[in-house]
């Protein structure tokens, strides 16, 4: 095993991409080692470069890119070694697959819809060495077996919609496994997938090193899975590479500023606990019997189905309650109907049984001309960063917009004054709001978004996600302002999230959907500290922790409780 | 604190280079900027003649004869008339200027009217849906699987009995060129608006409660006009040649009323075997310049409007801000920190925002 060379040793490697505003260097002097059997962990925002490192290795980058430096690729058995930068096309092809392979990050499209899976797996095999149509079968079946597809006689056959998501990345796990590549590059794996999948992907990852032998890199900003996975970390910050070590060492003892930056701002569970308690205290003794600002009663919600087929029912029973000044925090995997319950706040989404009363509005069977009156007490803050202002127009009119709409101004000028005050409220500098919106970075453009929310002080804030799209950093500035916000104008929110430990920080109440049905709600304490229901048991222990130790024996318990149920 | 970070706002680029055509001249570089300039160089002298044609044309378009008397039928180009006649005794060079006249009354009126109504029935069919937008979708392709020729026809028999004067004849041509792009202009439009009907800005204008009227323009309208340039330069240069295709087939404008590309073609069928070149070369010399001219400028700024097509300079000496790719003023690897707090690697963005100076 010693004698044997890196699987890949980066040197001095630097990525330029030609774009209209003139060259841009992505990736600056990075020199990294991958040994073999070894899981490299790339860590680092977006636009750090990761992406950009881990591509340069299957030779992936675009036209545009210029790279400069070396990459250089050996096979498993250390018997050749090649500079992946300097190869001829040819080469290279033979080296994909063979050499190393990748790990997308979206499995739904990485997969052809119109091909078997098996035909899939075996056309990499194909593409590499005489192989008979049946060999190739036999190979796609028994590498289907070895992830963990069951039944791979027949499910071999299978297009990939018939899978689910989870299983599909396991299909795209045993395409880049089967011709046994010393080398996987597995870029942000787990990110489209729900917690209760990753958790599981995560395994079959390890599996892959301890089973077939492979080293792999890792690409993510999950310091959960980089703590659950990795055996060595790197870290990097705008294309170059600030530190690196053994994951227990890095996450025990951060030595660059950065990389204790990073690690402070991941939300863990368990931190909004106390705050969730010291507001309850703070309480005036009439506020349980108030008025409830949102009421769920067997709330149904059925989207229609095509001629002749029932209808989908996302949202099935759902029962809870908001009162003034209250964050409900609601959390679900995707397709458990959380957003939902959160565009039929808004009026977005029609009620199809049960009541839902917003406001004092009955929202089944509503009217748009009697809810308009309503919707001045409602704000809402969407999930996209980057879609939810109209591009055309400055942040300062985007913001503007309710007051405009309401008729509390003509026109957005003459509405200026109050969106100063309500940036500056969101801690945005007055003069952003003379910028466009892809002037502004996502956390910038969340915290505007946040603004518009605000613009006519609602009682109701509904944040669909609010925090997903960004990076930790970002995502822990955009929370405590959120929080503090909430404390200044003390309106109810509905806090959307999958993410227990994001809602933890938050909300005075969770409720856990699953499938459209309420499987769990109270405060943090009871839902985070004692669990009740199996689902969410299930979901808490899947969350991987930012704690190499305490991650692996969690990864115990989780084994444990999936064994039970 | 305002003093402050206006200073760091970057100054905008000047109005006149981020006209449509000026900036696409600007972005482009190479093969592309080289079809571009071509395109904008033959439609603009296209453009100039047109409007100059009383100063350029020696004769006008119905001119017979001058004071030296009858011009003759098919004289060979030179001496006074530098391309020759034509078999009715027209000077062929006055012809050919004076058509541009007629072409680009046709293109202008023809986009004008199919521009305003396709928009607006593509914007009410694709924002509210339902049953008009069914039915409408139905007629626009119905009109799609007509020959767009003989819809021409049948609208020039219907409005002008088939021929017609000056007015006549170009109305005739415009209209049913109109009726043939409207369901282009109609199914762009509407495809654009159902995209732009579920991005998040316009659900957070209808959370807020704005009017359909003020989603639809302010939101939806500006936002779905961006593809507009390219059918637009398309569709004129498919608008001269049904114009030309009417003349040819002789459902186009009398010679005594306007000068007309096709129609001289037309006349000059027979010149053909007979050894009498210029009088067809020139007119449709005249065509095939002025539709790959305003080809190429389409082409071209399709080409340019799509990251994915457009070349860009090959990377020299990297600007000495670099910023990492995915915006151009992304939060720094520190997020909104990197932004905020002055760490010393993303100095360029430290005083963006007052954070830090709580």
């Amino acid at each position: 095993m010693r004698s044997l060379p890196d699987v890949v040793r980066i040197d001095n490697l630097n990525v330029t991409f030609a774009t209209d505003g003139g060259a841009v260097t992505a990736v600056d002097g990075v020199s990294l080692r991958v040994a073999p059997g070894e899981i490299l962990a790339i860590v680092g925002e977006s636009g750090s470069g990761k992406t950009v490192t881990a591509k340069t290795i299957l030779g992936l980058l675009p036209d545009t890119a210029i790279a400069h430096g070396a990459v250089i690729l050996s096979s498993k058995d250390g018997s050749n070694s090649n500079d992946v930068l300097a190869v001829s096309k040819q080469k290279l092809r033979q080296l994909r697959g063979a050499d190393v392979s990748m790990v997308f990050q979206e499995p739904s499209t990485a997969l052809n819809p119109v091909y078997t899976v098996g035909w899939q797996i075996a056309e990499g095999i194909r593409a590499h060495g005489e192989f008979s149509r049946k060999e190739a079968r036999a190979k796609a079946i028994e590498i289907l077996g070895r992830v963990g597809i069951p039944d791979p006689e027949s499910r071999v056959d299978y297009y990939p919609h018939q899978f689910s998501g989870g299983q599909k990345q396991r299909v795209v796990i045993a395409m880049a496994l089967v011709l046994d590549p010393g080398l996987i590059v597995a870029d942000e794996p787990t990110t489209a997938l729900d917690v209760t999948v990753q958790a599981e992907i995560l395994d079959l990852l390890r599996r892959c090193r301890d089973e077939f032998g492979s080293a792999i890199v890792l690409i993510t900003h999950n310091m959960g899975v980089v703590a659950d996975l990795a055996d060595r970390v790197v870290v990097m910050y705008e294309g170059k590479i600030v530190e690196e070590a053994p994951a227990q060492e890095l996450f025990s003892n951060p030595q660059h500023d950065y990389t204790k930056r990073l690690l402070g701002s991941v939300p863990h569970v368990g931190q909004g606990t106390t705050r969730a308690t010291a507001r309850l205290e703070a309480r005036e003794a009439h506020w349980a019997a108030a008025k409830p600002v949102v009421v769920a009663d067997n709330l149904k919600i059925q989207y229609p189905g095509r001629l002749g087929k029932p209808g989908f029912t996302a949202v099935d029973g759902v029962s809870f309650t908001i009162r003034p000044g209250e964050v409900l925090g609601l959390v679900g995997e995707s397709g458990s109907g959380k957003t939902t319950i959160g565009r039929a706040m808004g009026g977005l989404t029609r009620v199809t049984g049960g009541s839902l009363t917003v406001l004092g509005h009955e929202m089944n069977g509503f009217k748009e001309r009697a809810f308009k009156k309503v919707r001045s007490d409602i704000g809402f803050v969407f999930q996209d960063p980057a879609s939810s202002f109209n591009p055309l127009l400055t942040i300062a009119e985007c913001v503007a917009e309710p007051l405009v709409v309401h008729g509390r101004a003509a026109n957005p000028r003459a509405a200026r004054r109050r969106v100063n005050e309500l940036l500056e409220a969101v801690q945005l500098p007055r003069a952003f709001g003379d910028r466009y919106p892809h002037e502004l970075s996502g956390g910038q453009r969340q915290r505007a978004s946040l603004a518009r929310g605000l613009a006519l002080e609602p009682s109701l804030l509904i944040a669909d996600e609010p925090t997903s799209a960004l990076d930790v950093s970002v995502q822990s500035k955009v929370l405590e302002l959120f929080a503090e916000l909430q404390k200044e104008f003390g309106f109810a929110a509905l806090f959307i999230s999958h993410d227990l430990a994001v809602v933890d920080i938050l909300a005075d109440r969770i409720a856990v959907l699953y499938q459209g049905k309420l499987v769990e709600e109270g405060t943090g304490a009871e839902v985070l500290g004692a669990p009740k229901d199996a689902y969410t048991q299930r979901l808490l222990a899947s969350l991987p922790v930012p704690d190499p130790v305490a991650q692996a024996l969690r990864r115990d318990e989780l084994r444990i409780l999936r064994a039970a149920g | 604190m305002t003093t402050l970070t206006e200073t760091t706002l970057s100054p905008r680029a000047p109005l006149w280079t981020r006209l449509p055509v000026v900036h696409q001249l600007r972005q482009s570089v190479g093969l592309q900027r080289g079809m571009l300039v071509a395109g904008l160089v033959i439609t603009g002298v296209f453009i100039l003649t047109a409007i100059f044609a009383p100063l350029l044309a020696p004769y006008g378009y119905s001119q017979l004869r001058d004071d030296s008397g009858s011009f003759g039928a098919q004289q060979t180009p030179g001496g006074s008339h530098l391309l020759g006649t034509t078999v009715g005794g027209y000077d062929v060079l006055s012809r050919v200027i004076w058509g541009s006249q007629t072409a680009i009354t046709v293109m202008v009126i023809a986009v004008v009217l199919s521009i305003f109504a396709g928009v607006a029935l593509g914007l009410v069919s694709g924002y509210f849906g339902g049953w008009l937008d069914r039915v409408l979708v139905v007629i626009c392709d119905a009109v799609y699987a007509f020959p767009a020729l003989l819809l021409a026809i049948v609208m020039g028999i219907v409005i002008s009995g088939g021929r017609s004067g000056l007015w006549g004849g170009i109305f005739a041509a415009a209209i049913s060129i109109t009726v043939v792009f409207i369901p282009q202009y109609f199914r762009v439009i509407r495809a654009e608006t159902v995209r732009i009907k579920a991005e998040a800005y316009v659900e957070s204008a209808r959370v807020l409660g704005a009017s359909n009227g003020r989603i639809m323009f302010r939101h939806v309208l500006r936002n779905a006009t961006r593809t507009l340039p390219l059918i637009f330069t398309l569709n004129a240069s498919e608008a001269l040649l049904t114009l030309a295709g009417l003349g040819f087939i002789g459902f186009g404008i009398e010679p005594s009323s306007a000068a007309e590309w096709g129609y001289d073609l037309n006349k000059s069928l027979s010149d053909v075997s007979s050894g009498i070149w210029w009088t067809s070369l020139f007119p449709g010399l005249a065509i095939v310049l002025v539709v790959l001219g305003i080809t190429l400028v389409g082409e071209s700024l399709n080409d340019l409007a799509d990251p994915r097509l457009r070349s860009r300079r090959a990377p020299g000496k990297t600007a000495a801000t670099s910023v990492v790719p995915g915006g151009t003023l992304n939060a720094g690897p520190g997020g909104i920190d990197g932004l905020e707090a002055s760490s010393p690697a993303s100095d360029q963005h430290s005083n963006d925002d007052p954070f830090e100076a709580k």
